[in-house]
C-alpha cells in the first residue's frame, strides 16, 4: 500500500498515512486531486479507481471516506477488506465510532492503524490482538516522579 | 455545527482531570486541541481559518521552544502540530521537538513523539538521523511497549545508512519470546530489505527461521519478505514451494486458530500472500506448478461463500492459475470463476472480472468471446472506470478486422474523458493500433488526426515522430505512398483552411512538416497557397516558437517561384530579427535558399527521405581540423568515461550525473527525421556526435541484426510477413474461413447467430460481431505465453492490390539487406540460425532450401563449426560447451568412433590445449580426411588428419591449402609424404587472419599416389568462425582510453540485454566474456569497457552502455571489418544465451 487517506464528505482531511516517501508538495497535490475525484463519484459506482499510475480503492462509511492507494499487482478486494477491518477496529475501540471520535482522537486512530498496518502491509489482522496491543500501550501508567520532572534541554 | 460544540463541551470535564485518559474513553480530547477544532469549525471562510491556524502555530512555536515546557505539555503541543499539518499548514519547526519528545518523554509521551516523527518526516529527511540513538536505546529497553514503539517506527522509516547500527538488535528480536516483538522485527527487516537489500543479504537464514516460526502471525509477516525476494529471483526459492503449499493447505483446511479468521474465512491475507508467491514460483515452470495444482483446486473449492473476502481469494487464485504452467482442468474452473465475476451484478466484481479477462485474454481469447455481450454492455456503462477497463480489454483483442470499431470506441471515450493521465495512455494505444492494423489510408490519416487533436501536447512525443517517419519511409509501393501522402496533404490543407487556431502545437508541427515535404504531390495546389496558409499560422498568437521553426522549415522547402520568394522575403524579414536564435537561423535559411534554387535543390532535395544519408562515422573529414587544433595546443578528446574517471580521481565527490549526462542525452533524443528542425538544432548542438546519426542514417549498409526499430525498413518488412502467411495460418482455423474473413472485412454486419432477436439486442449483437471478429482465428496462433503486444508486431496495413502484383521479388531483395528479420521470424523453428542468417531468401523458399541443407552440406563436404563445438580437453579455457555437436546433427558421421583415437594423434605441443571437435572433411575408398583447430595463446593451429583406409601405403601426399581470408603456413619442417596402410598422418598449419570475415574458410586439395597407379586428388573445405581467433586483450582503463582514440573503424549497435539476473550489464558482459573470450576491462556504473584482439596484434575495443533496457555497443578497431564481424558474433552469443 502506498498511502491511506481519510476525509469527510466536505473534503476535509481527517487522517493521512504515507508509506512511500513523498514531498509535502506532492502529498498535498495528490490529496487534493484524489479527494476531488472520489467525491465526484456516484454512490453506485465501482470502488476502484485507476488514478495516474496507481490503483485507488475507496469506501464510504457514513460521512467518512476511506481511501487507499495500492500498487498494480495488489488485490483490490482485499484492500477493501483492509479498510473494513480498520473501521471495525475503530468501532470496537471507540464503541460505535463516528467521525467526531476520529477528529478529536486522531492520534488514537493513528495508533490503531500502526498496530494494524505496518509499512503499508497488513501486520496483524486479528481484531483482538490489535486492540490488545493498543490498549496495553494506552494503559501505561505514568511513573510518579514524572510530575516533578523538570524538562531537560 | 452545534453538534460539534455540544460534544466538545461534554468533553470538557475530562479535560480538567488532565488529559491522560486511559482506554477507549470517548472524546478524550485535550482542551487546546478541542478548542482549536471547535474554533475551526466555527469559522466561515478559508481566510479566517488561515489566520486562526497561523496564530495557533505561532503559539505552539513559542511554547515548544520555551525551556519551561514539560514533556507532558510537549506531547499535547505535538498533537496540535500534527493537526495543523494535516490541515495543510507547515509546522516544520516542531519536527525537532517531535524527535526530542520521542527521546526524552516517558512511554506515553514517547508514543506521541514517535507518531509525530513518523507523520512529519519521511525516510530521506535529515533530521531522522537524530532518531537513531533513541531507537537504539528503546530497542534495548526492558519495557516491551517501548521496544514495540521503536520497532514500529523503524518499520516505517529509517535512514538507509544507519541500518547497520541497529540491525544486530533487530535480528536479536527475532528470538524474542513475545510474538508481537518477533512480528514487528520481521517487518522491520522487510523494510530494510526494501530500502537496502544488500544490508540484509547475510541474514537470509534468519528469514527462513521466521518462516518456520510457531506463531502464524510471525510467519505471515515473513511472507512479505519472501514475496519480494521471490519476485526478484524465483529460481532461488523453488525449494520452498512445498512448504508454501503445505502452509496454504493447512490454512485452507482451517487448521489455524479462530483468531485468524476474518468473517469466518481462515486467514485471507495469508492465503492471498501465499497465492501470489506460488504464482511467481510456478511461472514458466511445469514441475513446480505441478506441486501446487491440488491446493489451488482446493482453494477454488473452499472459497464459495458469498462475501468479498472469498472473492478476493478467488481472484488471486485465478490469477495464479493463469500465471503458472497451465493445467486444463484448473483453467476451466478459473474461467468459470472469471465468468461469475464478469456476470456479477456487483460492480466491483464486474470490474475485477474485466480485469481478469484482460489478463488472460491473450492466452484464452475464446473466454472474451463467451462474454462478448457483457463486454458490450460494459462499454456503455455509466462508470468511466468500467468503460476504461473494457477498452483495455478490447485493446488486447484488436486485430485487423475489428480495429475500426475498437478505435472508434476508444476515440469516443477520449472525447468525454477529462483525466490527462488516461488521455495520454489511451492516445498512445490508439496510435499503436492505427499503425498496426489500419485498413486503409483515409482511415489511418483521419484517425491519426483525431489522435493529434485529442492528444494535443500531452501525448508522448514518439507518436508524431513515428507517424512522420512512417510517412517518409513509405511502404512497398510508390503509388500507395503517394496516395497516403496525398491524402495527408489534402486533409491537412482543409484543416488549415478551417480553424487552425484550435489545433495543438504538436499537430501543427506535423501538418507543416507534411505540407512542406509533400504538398508538391497535389499538382493543382499551388505552393503559394500553402505558403499563405502557413503564413497565417505564423501570425497566430498561440503558435509556439518551436512550431514556428517547423513552419519556417516547411516554408523553406516550398519557397519556389515568384509568389514563394515574395512571401519568403516578407517572413524572413520579420523573423531575422527575432530574439529566438533558432527562429533567426531558420529565417536566414529561408531567405538564402528561397533565392538560390540550385542550392536549395541540393540541401533539401525532394523526397529525400528515401535515400540514406551517407555519414562518415569515423569523422575522418575532421582529421585535418583536429590535428591543427592539437598542434595549436588543444587538449586531445577524451571519451566520457575517461573524463568521468579523471573527474572522480580529481575530486573526492562523485560527480556521476555530470559525467553521464552527455551520452544519455544524446542517445535519448529521438531522431524522427533528419529534416525536422528540432533534430537539426540537436545535431548542431552536439556536433561531436554525428556517429550516433550514422547509426541511423547509414543503417542500410550496416548490419542491423537485432536492432529494435519499430518503423525501420524491417518494420515495414516484417509487416509483410503475416500477409504472406495469412493464407496459411488462417485457412486451417475452423472459425474463420477465408470467405468469412472477406465478408467481415467488407462489412461488419455479420451476425453470429441466426436466431432472430429484438431490435436493441440485435444492435448489440451486431456490435459484438464487429468487435469480436477474428478472435477465433487468433486463438489458433496464440501460444500460452503472455505475449505483450509489442510495437514490433507485424503491422498489417491493407495493401491488397499492390501486394498481389508480384512483390515477392521485393521481399527477397529487402531481406538481403536484413538477415535479422528472417532470423527472428524463424527462430522458433529451431533452425540453425547460422545457416539461416546467411541465406537471404523469402521464408517460403527458405524452408525448402533448409530441408535440402544437410544433403548439400554433405555433398560438398563443407563443415561449419562454431566455437561451442570446442571440446573440453583443457578445462581452463572454455567452459561453455552446451551446444557442442548441435551443428553436427545433419552430417552423417561415419568417423564418429574414430574421433577419440584421432585426438591421440594431435601433436604433442597441442595436446594439452582445447581443440574443436574433429570433423570429417571428406573421404573416398582410400582416404579419410578429418580436421580440427586448436586455439593457442597467440595463434590458431589447424590440424588435418589423413587416415589411410586402404590396404596399401599411400605415397607422395601433397596438401595444399588456400584461403581468401586467412594466411596459412605449414608448421612441420618436413611435410607429410606418406601414410601407411590403416594409419594416420597428421599435418599441422598455423592460421592467421588476413581479412576479417564472420566465418573464414580454408579450401584445400590433397594429391596422393599409391605405389602403383596415377596421382589422385581430393578437395575439401574447412570453415571456422572468426571467434576462434579472438583472444582476450588485457589492458588498463588508461591504455584503453588512448587506444580508443587511435582506432578509426567502428560500428555501433543495440544488442539485447541478458536481464534475468540482478546486474544485467555484468551478466551480459560475462556471457560475452565466456563465449567470445573477451576481456572485461572495467564496469563503470551503466557502462562497461571490454577489449579483445585478433590473435597477436589486431586489437578491438568495445564500449557498452545500458540504455533503456538494451545494450548500446560500440566497437572500434584499427582493422577494417573487424568491428562488424565481432558485432555479429556478440549478437549471436547473446541470442543463443
Amino acid at each position: 500500500m502506498q498511502f491511506m487517506l481519510l476525509f469527510s464528505r466536505q473534503g476535509k482531511l481527517r487522517l493521512q498515512k504515507w508509506y512511500v516517501p513523498l514531498s509535502d508538495k506532492e502529498k498535498k497535490k495528490i490529496t487534493r486531486e484524489l479527494v476531488q475525484t472520489v467525491l465526484a463519484r456516484k454512490p453506485k459506482m465501482c470502488s476502484f479507481l485507476e488514478w495516474r499510475d496507481l490503483k485507488v480503492v475507496y469506501k464510504r462509511y457514513a460521512s467518512l471516506y476511506f481511501c487507499c492507494a495500492i500498487e498494480d499487482q495488489d488485490n483490490e478486494l482485499i484492500t477493501l477488506e483492509i479498510i473494513h477491518r480498520y473501521v471495525e477496529l475503530l468501532d470496537k475501540y471507540f464503541g460505535s465510532v463516528c467521525e467526531l471520535d476520529i477528529i478529536f482522537n486522531f492520534e488514537k486512530a493513528y495508533f490503531i492503524l500502526d498496530e494494524f498496518l505496518l509499512g503499508g502491509e497488513a501486520q496483524e489482522t486479528s481484531k483482538k490482538t490489535v486492540l490488545k496491543a493498543v490498549e496495553q500501550a494506552d494503559l501505561l501508567q505514568e511513573p510518579r516522579h514524572e510530575y516533578f520532572n523538570v524538562p531537560v534541554y | 455545527m452545534s453538534d460539534v460544540v455540544e460534544r466538545t463541551l461534554t468533553a470538557l470535564p475530562s479535560l480538567l482531570s488532565l488529559d491522560s485518559q486511559s482506554g477507549s474513553t470517548r472524546l478524550s480530547s485535550t482542551s487546546k486541541l478541542g478548542s482549536l477544532i471547535r474554533g475551526i469549525t466555527e469559522l466561515t471562510s478559508k481566510h479566517d481559518e488561515e489566520k486562526l491556524i497561523h496564530r495557533e502555530l505561532a503559539s505552539i512555536k513559542e511554547q515548544v521552544s520555551s525551556p519551561n515546557t514539560s514533556m507532558r505539555q510537549m506531547k499535547e503541543l505535538m498533537v496540535r502540530a500534527i493537526y495543523c499539518e494535516m490541515l495543510g499548514y507547515e509546522a516544520s519547526f516542531s519536527y525537532i521537538h517531535a524527535i526530542k519528545l520521542a527521546q526524552q518523554g516517558t512511554a506515553l509521551e514517547k508514543r506521541v513523539g514517535y507518531l509525530a516523527v513518523s507523520l512529519f518526516l519521511n525516510e530521506s529527511h535529515e533530521l531522522l538521523l537524530l532518531l537513531v540513538n533513541t531507537v537504539l536505546k528503546d530497542l534495548q529497553s526492558t519495557n516491551l511497549i517501548e521496544v514495540c514503539m521503536a520497532l514500529t517506527v523503524v518499520s516505517q522509516m529509517f535512514p538507509k545508512d544507519m541500518i547497520p547500527a541497529i540491525l544486530p538488535l533487530v535480528e536479536e528480536k527475532l528470538n524474542h519470546p513475545k510474538e508481537i516483538i518477533r512480528r514487528k522485527a520481521v517487518l522491520a527487516l522487510y523494510k530494510f530489505y526494501l530500502i537496502a537489500p544488500n544490508q540484509v543479504q547475510h541474514i537470509h537464514n534468519k528469514f527462513r527461521k521466521a518462516l518456520c516460526d510457531k506463531d502464524p502471525g510471525v510467519m505471515t509477516a515473513s511472507l512479505h519478505i519472501y514475496l519480494q525476494m521471490i519476485q526478484e529471483n524465483p529460481e532461488g526459492y523453488k525449494d520452498l514451494t512445498g512448504s508454501f503449499v503445505t502452509i496454504l493447505k493447512q490454512v485452507v483446511g482451517g487448521k489455524l486458530p479462530m483468531d485468524f479468521n476474518y468473517h469466518s474465512v481462515p486467514a485471507p491475507w495469508l492465503q492471498i500472500q501465499l497465492l501470489r508467491i506460488l504464482a511467481f514460483l510456478g511461472k514458466n515452470d511445469q514441475s513446480t506448478s505441478e506441486i501446487m495444482y491440488e491446493v489451488l483446486d482446493e482453494s477454488l473449492r473452499r472459497a464459495e461463500m458469498n462475501h468479498n473476502i472469498t472473492y478476493a481469494i478467488l481472484y488471486e487464485c485465478v490469477k495464479c492459475i493463469y500465471t503458472i504452467h497451465p493445467k486444463s482442468e484448473l483453467l476451466e474452473k478459473a474461467a468459470k470463476c472469471i465468468g461469475n465475476f464478469v456476470l456479477s451484478p456487483k460492480i466491483n466484481l464486474k470490474y475485477l472480472g474485466l480485469k481478469a479477462l484482460t489478463y488472460v485474454v491473450q492466452q484464452d481469447p475464446k473466454l472474451a468471446l463467451q462474454h462478448q455481450m457483457t463486454i458490450i454492455e460494459c462499454l456503455d456503462h455509466p462508470d468511466l472506470i468500467i468503460k476504461r477497463e473494457t477498452l483495455e480489454l478490447l485493446f488486447r483483442i484488436t486485430n485487423a478486422q475489428n480495429v475500426t470499431v475498437i478505435v472508434e470506441k476508444m476515440l469516443e471515450f477520449l472525447r468525454v474523458n477529462k483525466d490527462d493521465y488516461t488521455t495520454i495512455d489511451l492516445v498512445g494505444k490508439v496510435a499503436e493500433l492505427a499503425e498496426k492494423y489500419a485498413p486503409d489510408n483515409e482511415w489511418f490519416i483521419e484517425t491519426m488526426s483525431t489522435v493529434f487533436s485529442v492528444g494535443g501536447d500531452m501525448m508522448q512525443p514518439d507518436i508524431p515522430n513515428s507517424f512522420l517517419k512512417l510517412l517518409s519511409e513509405g511502404f512497398d509501393s510508390v503509388e500507395e505512398d503517394r496516395k497516403l501522402r496525398l491524402f495527408a496533404v489534402d486533409s491537412y490543407v482543409s484543416l488549415l483552411q478551417g480553424q487552425p487556431g484550435k489545433l495543438p502545437q504538436r499537430f501543427l508541427q506535423v501538418i507543416s512538416w507534411v505540407l512542406g515535404e509533400y504538398s508538391y504531390l497535389r499538382e493543382e495546389l499551388e505552393a503559394a497557397t500553402v505558403l499563405r496558409l502557413l503564413d497565417k499560422l505564423l501570425d497566430m498568437k498561440s503558435t509556439s516558437s518551436e512550431t514556428k521553426s517547423w513552419i519556417l522549415m516547411a516554408m523553406t522547402k516550398l519557397s519556389e517561384g515568384g509568389a514563394g520568394v515574395s512571401v519568403a522575403k516578407e517572413v524572413s524579414e520579420t523573423y531575422s530579427s527575432s530574439l529566438d536564435t533558432v527562429l533567426r537561423q531558420r529565417a536566414q535559411e529561408l531567405q538564402h535558399l528561397s533565392q538560390d534554387c540550385e542550392l536549395r535543390a541540393r540541401v533539401l532535395p525532394r523526397d529525400a527521405g528515401l535515400e540514406p544519408l551517407e555519414v562518415d562515422s569515423s569523422l575522418s573529414f575532421l582529421d585535418g581540423f583536429v590535428s591543427e587544433a592539437l598542434a595549436a595546443g588543444a587538449a586531445p578528446y577524451k571519451p566520457p568515461h575517461q573524463r568521468q574517471e579523471e573527474l572522480a580521481q580529481a575530486k573526492a565527490l562523485s560527480l556521476e550525473p555530470y559525467g553521464l549526462s552527455l551520452p544519455i542525452s544524446m542517445s535519448s533524443c529521438s531522431i524522427a527525421d533528419r529534416q525536422s528542425p528540432t533534430l537539426l538544432s540537436v545535431s548542431s548542438g552536439l556536433s561531436g556526435d554525428s556517429t550516433d546519426l550514422s547509426h541511423k542514417g547509414g543503417s542500410k549498409t550496416l548490419k542491423l541484426d537485432g536492432v529494435k526499430r519499430v518503423w525501420g525498413r524491417e518494420g515495414y518488412l516484417a509487416q509483410r510477413e503475416p500477409l504472406e502467411e495469412s493464407a496459411h495460418v488462417e485457412v486451417p482455423s475452423p472459425l474463420q474461413s477465408p470467405s468469412q474473413q472477406g465478408e467481415a472485412d467488407s462489412s461488419h454486419s455479420q451476425t453470429p447467430t441466426p436466431i432472430p432477436t429484438p431490435q436493441p439486442e440485435q444492435e448489440k449483437q451486431q456490435l459484438a460481431s464487429s468487435l469480436f471478429v477474428g478472435l477465433g482465428s487468433q486463438s489458433s496462433v496464440c501460444l500460452m505465453g503472455k505475449s505483450e503486444p509489442t510495437p514490433q508486431r507485424f503491422r498489417r496495413k491493407a495493401k491488397g492490390p499492390v501486394l498481389s502484383s508480384g512483390s515477392s521479388e521485393q521481399i527477397t531483395n529487402s531481406l538481403v539487406s536484413t538477415p535479422s528479420t528472417v532470423n527472428n521470424l524463424l527462430c522458433d523453428n529451431l533452425l540453425d540460425s547460422n545457416i539461416t542468417s546467411e541465406l537471404a531468401v523469402s521464408p517460403l523458399e527458405q524452408t525448402s532450401q533448409l530441408s535440402q541443407g544437410p544433403t548439400v552440406a554433405n555433398g560438398a563436404c563443407d563443415v561449419e563449426l562454431t566455437d561451442s563445438d570446442m571440446r573440453e580437453s583443457s578445462p581452463s579455457l572454455i567452459r561453455d560447451n552446451g551446444v557442442a555437436g548441435a551443428d553436427q546433427g545433419p552430417h552423417e558421421d561415419p568417423d564418429g568412433p574414430k574421433d577419440l583415437c584421432l585426438s591421440t594423434y594431435l601433436p604433442a605441443e597441442l595436446s594439452g590445449l582445447c581443440h574443436s571437435e574433429i570433423t570429417p572433411l571428406c573421404s573416398n575408398q582410400s582416404l579419410d580426411l578429418s580436421a580440427c583447430h586448436v586455439q593457442e595463446e597467440e595463434s590458431l593451429a589447424l590440424v588435418i588428419f589423413i587416415y589411410n583406409s586402404s590396404d596399401s601405403d599411400i605415397q607422395q601426399i601433397l596438401l595444399e591449402l588456400d584461403s581468401d581470408e586467412l594466411e596459412v603456413s605449414c608448421v612441420c619442417d618436413s611435410p607429410v609424404q606418406e601414410a601407411r596402410s590403416h594409419s594416420v598422418a597428421v599435418c599441422q598449419y598455423s592460421l592467421t587472419v588476413k581479412r576479417p570475415s564472420v566465418h573464414v574458410e580454408v579450401v584445400g586439395t590433397v594429391t596422393y599416389q599409391f605405389p602403383v597407379g596415377t596421382p589422385q586428388s581430393v578437395q575439401f573445405s574447412y570453415k571456422l568462425p572468426l571467434t576462434s581467433f579472438i583472444r582476450p586483450l588485457t589492458v588498463s582503463t588508461e591504455e584503453y582510453g588512448t587506444m580508443w582514440l587511435d582506432f578509426s573503424h567502428d560500428t555501433k549497435q543495440k544488442l539485447t540485454l541478458i536481464s534475468d539476473g540482478q546486474e544485467p550489464l555484468a551478466d551480459t558482459l560475462n556471457v560475452l566474456k565466456k563465449k567470445l573470450k573477451l576481456h572485461v576491462v572495467e564496469i563503470i556504473g551503466m557502462e562497461g569497457i571490454v577489449a579483445c584482439r585478433l590473435l597477436k596484434d589486431q586489437p578491438c575495443l568495445m564500449h557498452c552502455r545500458l540504455h533503456a533496457g538494451t545494450l548500446s555497443v560500440w566497437l572500434r578497431s584499427p582493422v577494417p571489418d573487424l568491428p562488424d564481424c565481432l558485432m555479429y558474433h556478440c549478437q549471436r552469443a547473446l541470442q543463443e544465451h
